[in-house]
């Protein structure tokens, strides 16, 4: 099972004006495997997560979902096909309560004619239990229940990370990007965090991609790992080998002149 | 102290003196207010969703109204003109998504707002230009609003309230109750207030922000159209009309920006406080304070409430 291909970026390039964000990046993402995306700062992670899910659009390369391959995607329609995400710097819709902003990411999930849902009555009404419920289930998942009706801009950021991780989950999505999901988390919070990714990864068979800097987690967490510097791909393999790759040690060392 | 005594004192005695003209009086600011409250309504939806003050708001109520007062003026009948101007407004929406939101996503907001100065030119020319300037007159009876006035004998007085006022009311009141369940109870009104905090994150869960933006301008507009009627059928309609979209301002810094209970009971209270103001206190300094009083209580708040009656506050974590 492990190695059929869910998504496949190939020969990608990316630039900005006369910036190369990514140059000629080529990888693949198997079923149900965690996958690390890592490098230096500005070597073009986050760029390849936004391409990958529609932000931006590549303009050489193709990208392979499910089989079938596309250049241009609106972030919407990357949605619908199940690819979901959480951002570097939490982007939460911080008026909403923890509920509602896991509940919104069922909005391509609920269909019942807006009439309906204001009158909150028959099909519309067991609709909402039925997400609602959903929604507490993930609640339940990240141990998240106590903050289940506050604001999350007023929440600590190790907690908001998990509510976003929450919505991304609420969309029962077959990839699931990770920009970054333990950025600025002490040790603790760390673990809480890897403990989350492996059991959405077993329990619901969740294929992940993740940016991730802390080099002891990336090797712990992921099946395999792809290497950026520069927007050029340096290495890509198991975790062992990409360890002791001549190219990374010296990306992440630096080189004597 | 015969000025104190003046401010003070003699307004009360006055308004138990004549309890029916007092309840006239209140009557007024209220049917007055519940207009506020629609205006205000149009721009709390569009800001709500976007976080762009509208300033097209009050032109886009004049070019409803003019549209549909254009169309039956063409013999178009009353209701059938009433869904072509629904139409209308949708086809406004579309094209205000197309050729300003969507070049300028992601630009500051103080870009949309001056593309929305842009919007209410074009639109002031082209309502000219197929409407002409001349004022013109609301058909209220081809649309069914009811004329003429019940004199209600109470208070050992008399009390009249027209009854196109009282449909104003029962119209706006309706509107106001199903915008504000739209919002909290439906997957769209959990989008709309998605997208009003957050582009990015809305775009990742599978948010359209190019639909939520023409529901959001679309149901702007249809309030428009209502708020346009309603205001049309009192006095004429012409472009001057758009003047009383600024008093939404006082409204919307009392009630909150982004709040939709908050226009109601914003446009309640400048509505009312306008017309006890003018009638019990305007006397003192020479009468005429209705048209300011608004924007002075409006100042007030500011100052100690910035984030007005029902507003979201700030929630920053640094």
């Amino acid at each position: 099972m492990k190695d059929d291909i869910l998504l496949a970026v190939r020969n990608v390039s990316l630039s900005f004006g006369g910036v190369r964000a990514i140059t000629d990046v080529s990888f693949d993402i198997r079923k149900g495997e965690i996958r690390a995306i890592i490098g230096p700062n500005g070597a073009g992670k986050t760029s390849m997560l936004n391409v990958i899910n529609g932000f931006y659009h590549p303009q050489e390369g193709e990208i392979l979902f499910h089989g079938r391959a596309r250049r241009r995607m609106k972030p919407y329609e990357a949605a619908s096909q199940g690819i979901a995400r959480t951002f570097q710097n939490v982007a939460l819709f911080k008026g909403m309560s923890t509920l509602d902003n896991i509940l919104a990411g069922r909005t391509l999930k609920m269909h019942r004619g807006f009439f309906w849902q204001t009158l909150r009555h028959g099909p519309a009404l067991a609709e909402e239990i039925e997400h609602r419920k959903f929604c507490e289930e993930i609640i339940d998942f990240l141990e998240i229940e106590h903050i289940r009706k506050a604001p999350v801009g007023s929440l600590p950021y190790g907690l908001q990370k998990r509510v976003e991780l929450g919505r991304a989950l609420a969309m029962e999505p077959t990839l699931l990007l990770l920009d970054e999901p333990m950025a600025g988390m002490n040790l603790e919070e760390k673990q809480d965090m890897s403990r989350f990714i492996i059991d959405v990864n077993q329990q619901y068979g969740t294929t992940i991609a993740l940016i991730e800097h802390d080099i002891g987690v990336v090797m712990d967490l992921s099946d395999r790992i792809v290497v950026l510097e520069y927007g050029h791909k340096i290495a890509d393999g198991v975790p062992d080998a990409v360890k002791n790759d001549q190219k990374v040690i010296d990306a992440y060392l630096g080189v004597a002149h | 102290m015969d000025i104190l005594y003046r401010i003070f004192i003699d307004p009360f005695v006055q308004m138990g003196g004549a309890p029916d003209l007092l309840v006239q009086t209140l009557w007024e600011g209220l049917v007055g207010g519940v207009l506020y409250a629609l205006i205000a309504l149009g721009f709390v939806l569009i800001f709500k969703a976007s976080g762009v003050f509208n300033f097209a708001q009050g032109i886009m109520m004049v070019f409803a109204a003019l549209t549909l007062v254009g169309l039956t003026e063409k013999g178009v009948p009353a209701p059938l003109a009433l869904l072509l101007t629904i139409g209308v407004m949708y086809l406004l929406a579309v094209a205000v998504e197309r050729f300003v939101l969507r070049p300028l996503v992601n630009q500051p907001d103080i870009m949309l707002f001056m593309a929305t100065f842009g919007l209410t030119y074009v639109l002031i020319g082209v309502g000219e230009l197929i409407f002409g300037g001349n004022p013109k007159k609301m058909p209220t009876d081809a649309l069914f609003l009811p004329s003429g006035a019940i004199d209600l004998k109470i208070l050992g007085g008399l009390v009249s309230l027209q009854k196109l006022d009282i449909a104003a009311a029962v119209i706006a009141s309706v509107m106001v109750a199903g915008l504000a369940i739209f919002f909290q109870r439906t997957r769209i009104g959990r989008a709309l207030r998605a997208v009003a905090d957050d582009h990015q994150a809305a775009l990742s869960v599978g948010i359209s922000l190019n639909q939520i933006w023409i529901i959001v301008w679309f149901t702007a507009g249809v309030v428009a159209l209502a708020t346009g009627i309603m205001w049309g059928a009192r006095s004429d309609v012409s472009f001057a009309l758009q003047v009383i979209s600024l008093k939404a301002l006082p409204v919307l810094i009392l009630g909150g920006f982004t709040s939709v209970p908050g226009a109601i009971v914003g446009g309640l209270i400048i509505g009312v406080g306008e017309k006890l103001g003018e009638f019990y206190w305007g006397p003192l300094i020479g009468g005429g304070i209705e048209s300011w009083l608004a924007y002075a209580i409006a100042l007030a708040f500011l100052l100690f409430r910035p984030q007005g009656l029902f507003g979201e506050k700030i929630i920053e974590r640094i």
